[in-house]
């Protein structure tokens, strides 16, 4: 697994091991946040798809009479009866912490506070059905304001958990088992040389004995005095 | 202070100018394009756009997922729903989950 060559030195197992136990922390926590933004998202998206499905309707019934108020009506009375809006609406937009992620918060203002005063026309040259339209689109307005704040939040949180969840799984997947791997060559080499020096130092022992005492030469002389004595 | 604008045919968007949006009528590709691109860099902060016109500008709707704003919001327009604006809220789902795991339940 480990395609890049280590030094297989004392100090490089000290860092490597230190290098694993920040990535298991850091695994740790990447998964909670994970699991943490899923919770966040999968509320959010229930209601995404409940606003939707609610502002879906409510525009297809408005676009329905607005399509019949515009053949009882001439194009020029309807463009001048919408012309000029009375109604304005302000928003100030500002965000909201979710997990690091910056979800847009939106606040409106509209400029007349009254509800029924979104009819821009007087009444005398349009027909029934464009009131109505634009009545239930005035009424959709919170929910359609609603939307848009839950569907942005909807996909900026999943771009998040798209980035959380390759992090997870290259930490888990790539970089523990690579360490891992490593540190496990690093203690072999190191045992291995260990060993390698610890056998050459009983060899020089036992040279170094043997210069000393001469136990070869005793050991040859007592044997021939035993077959001598059998 | 942040503006909130409506684009797609006429029809579609009028009804929204009386509430106190800007309508932005669009009839061709390239002009909603370019019209996009002027408000995005704009102070907007809500793009509400016909799933119509939405269909033929979708790359250029993707390129804005990521954005903090605008949010660009798909709704249907007179000429029916063709169910882009939930699709995109499938996506969303498809990409942080990996299935589709919301909408696949009630069928």
């Amino acid at each position: 697994m480990a395609s890049t060559y280590v030094i297989p030195t004392r100090m490089e197992l000290t860092r490597l091991k230190r290098k694993l136990v920040t990535a298991r922390r850091g695994h740790k926590l990447l998964k909670d946040k994970r699991d943490e933004l899923m919770r966040q998202f999968l509320e959010l998206v229930r209601e995404n798809r409940r606003l939707r499905e609610e502002v879906e309707a409510a525009i297809n019934a408005a676009n329905k009479n607005f399509v019949l108020a515009r053949s009882s009506m001439s194009d020029e009375i309807l463009n001048t009866a919408l012309m000029a809006p009375k109604q304005e609406i302000r928003l100030e937009a500002s965000t909201r912490n979710v997990m690091s992620v910056d979800i847009p918060v939106f606040e409106t203002q509209t400029r007349t506070t009254d509800p029924n005063d979104i009819y821009c026309y007087g009444y005398a040259f349009t027909s029934a059905d464009l009131d109505d339209s634009v009545k239930r689109l005035a009424d959709v307005l919170p929910d359609l304001l609603r939307l848009a704040e839950v569907e942005k939040g909807c996909q900026l949180l999943a771009d998040e958990i798209e980035e959380t969840r390759r992090r997870v799984n290259a930490l888990e997947h790539v970089t523990i088992p690579d360490t891992e791997e490593m540190i496990h060559s690093i203690s072999m080499k190191l045992d291995e040389a260990e060993r390698s020096s610890q056998v050459r130092l009983m060899k020089v022992k036992d040279m170094m004995l043997e210069k000393e005492h001469h136990y070869g030469e005793k050991l040859i002389e007592r044997a021939a005095e035993a077959g001598a004595n059998a | 202070m942040h503006k909130i604008a409506v684009m797609g045919d006429r029809d579609s968007i009028y009804g929204f100018a009386a509430l106190g949006m800007e309508p932005v009528p669009v009839k061709e590709t390239a002009e909603a394009v370019r019209k996009l691109r002027e408000m995005v860099d704009g102070q907007y902060a809500v793009i509400y756009m016909t799933e119509e016109l939405g269909s033929q500008i979708r790359n250029e709707i993707d390129r804005y997922r990521e954005y903090e704003l605008p949010a660009i919001i798909l709704i249907p327009g007179t000429s029916g729903n063709t169910g882009l604006g939930m699709e995109q809220v499938r996506r969303s789902v498809i990409q942080a989950v990996g299935s589709d795991i919301i909408f696949g339940e009630d069928k």
